[in-house]
């Protein structure tokens, strides 16, 4: 294990020693102590490395992250696993706005609450928060999957594509275009999937959750929604 | 960009280190905001007396303005701070003391209360807290402001706090998109302004609402209404502090609370060096909320 703190190493020099990792590294587990809120820490990594942080962290946490795995003891700022490709972040917090924006790829567990915006682009990553998110999660979502367990703010989905919600709390509304679909068999085995990787295997009923997506009157230009876009 | 910190201490033991735990937070947020910085800072209260704080240019002689305010040397000493003097009067001495000030064309009154001292300069936050030795100050509670400007030039008028009224004062992160029509309106209920600023409008806002008779708390609502643009406000009040996000939540923010002390930043970063920070309930305030701490 290596351990690095940033009391005594700067974040300069633990990103670049991140970042020389290479897929067959043997240096797989690192645990990183004093983050104090620095920004971008662990991010873009290209590695199956964990790496687990001692405290809050600041902006764009584990960005861009490829076959890590990174885990935030304690809450982060914004942008956390924003544009992830794969592996997988778990924030024990909470997380501040834009997490996991337009993310591509892999998982990202937040068991507390995720603030506004959550998911905005998400292009194929998976988001599971155990709390609630803030308004405008998911706007304009290409892909992927944004499981809620608790409530969601105002307009979610706003102006979504093909990203498929699960809200099981509240939604005080939907944004334009995004409706609530037939929660069907399919569905629920995808839950049962993402419920489980995110560690609740069995502890949430995928029923209890309702399915928000896109209605595509949105998609492609109509004169008749000239008003809406 | 631009940086807030504010710090209201529960603890009267952590009172005498007030101004050295805020000077750490406002230096932290340097990066977000290089061009100015200000401080309001709330300190023991006379009684029957009230704190002027006056700004003069670099090197200024209060003498003559001192002579003229208090003839017989009779009030307690005056403070001179770097380019600001802050004078203790009698409550029933404001109004004349105000009009001498105002007669000095290179003064500028900054802040009046029975607790607020209000400091601000250009330059970089952590040499303009050392300019005024905010790690010296003592109080209860005080808001600090880092200054990127967008909106209105970098001018010491410029920099933040604003003062709002007696013992209160706003902090802004962000810009106002309707500030000049807001300020039209405020022109004709009889206030006047020093800037083209669109945060000295937004604190000439809330002492029109308060004014007018609402409380802090609907001042701050009423806010939600009449500003347009993008805004993080951490007001100051002479028990407490509030602190109001925009509906949209543009501009970060950040909370913490212990036991001991309650505080704001824009960024966690700033809250770092807290005695307890690392326990602390951390968390960030929900849009359109307005949040207030008050100390009876």
């Amino acid at each position: 294990m290596r351990m690095v703190d940033l009391s005594q190493t700067t974040l300069r020099e633990l990103n670049a020693a991140l970042h020389r990792l290479t897929p067959d590294t043997n240096e797989r587990y690192w645990r990183v102590l004093n983050p104090r809120g620095q920004h971008a820490i662990a991010a873009g990594l290209d590695a199956p490395a964990t790496i687990e942080i001692e405290g809050h962290v600041g902006y764009y946490c584990a960005g861009m992250n490829k076959e890590a795995t990174i885990v935030v003891n304690g809450s982060a700022g914004q942008g956390v696993a924003e544009n992830m490709m794969s592996g997988r972040v778990h924030v024990k917090g909470d997380a501040s706005q834009a997490a996991g924006a337009t993310g591509c790829g892999g998982l990202l567990v937040i068991d507390g609450n995720a603030s506004a915006r959550c998911g905005i682009s998400m292009k194929g990553i998976d988001i599971v928060v155990k709390g609630s998110v803030g308004h405008m999660s998911a706007f304009m979502g290409q892909a992927g999957n944004l499981v809620v367990l608790g409530d969601a703010g105002e307009a979610l989905g706003d102006s979504i594509y093909e990203a498929r919600l699960f809200v099981r709390g509240n939604v005080v509304s939907l944004g334009a275009d995004c409706v609530e679909k037939e929660l069907g068999e399919n569905h629920k085995a995808e839950l049962r999937k993402l419920l489980a990787a995110a560690g609740l295997n069995g502890a949430v009923e995928p029923a209890s959750f309702r399915r928000y997506g896109s209605a595509r009157k949105l998609y492609h230009f109509h004169f008749d929604n000239a008003g809406s876009y | 960009m631009c940086g807030i910190v504010g710090l209201f201490l529960k603890d009267p033991e952590l009172e005498p280190q007030l101004g050295a735990m805020l000077a750490a937070m406002l230096g932290t947020l340097c990066d977000r905001g290089p061009d100015s910085a200000g401080f309001a800072v709330y300190g023991r209260a006379a009684s029957g007396a009230i704190k002027l704080t006056v700004r003069g240019p670099r090197d200024y002689d209060f003498t003559a303005l001192l002579r003229t305010i208090d003839p017989s040397g009779a009030l307690p000493a005056p403070v001179v701070r770097d380019t600001h003097l802050v004078l203790t009067i009698r409550e029933e001495d404001e109004m004349a003391a105000r009009e001498e000030i105002a007669a000095i064309p290179e003064l500028a009154l900054v802040g009046s209360g029975r607790r607020m001292e209000i400091f601000k300069e250009i330059g970089r936050p952590d040499h303009v807290a050392q300019q005024f030795g905010l790690g010296t100050m003592t109080g209860t509670h005080a808001i600090g402001h880092t200054r990127m400007a967008t909106e209105s030039a970098v001018t010491t008028d410029g920099a933040h706090p604003f003062t709002t009224g007696t013992d209160q004062c706003l902090v802004h992160n962000g810009s106002l998109s309707n500030h000049n029509g807001l300020r039209r309106d405020l022109m004709r209920h009889g206030f006047s302004f020093q800037t083209d600023n669109d945060t000295e409008v937004a604190a000439a806002f809330m002492s029109w609402k308060m004014r007018e008779g609402a409380s802090l708390d609907q001042a701050l609502s009423s806010s939600l209404v009449a500003l347009d643009g993008f805004y993080t406000f951490v007001v100051g009040t002479e028990t407490g502090f509030g602190v109001l996000r925009d509906p949209i939540a543009c501009k970060p923010a950040v909370m913490a609370e212990t036991d001991s002390w309650v505080a704001f930043g824009t960024e966690y970063r700033a809250l770092v060096d807290l005695p307890g920070i690392d326990t602390a309930n951390v968390w960030e305030p929900a849009p359109a909320k307005t949040y207030l701490w008050e100390r009876h």
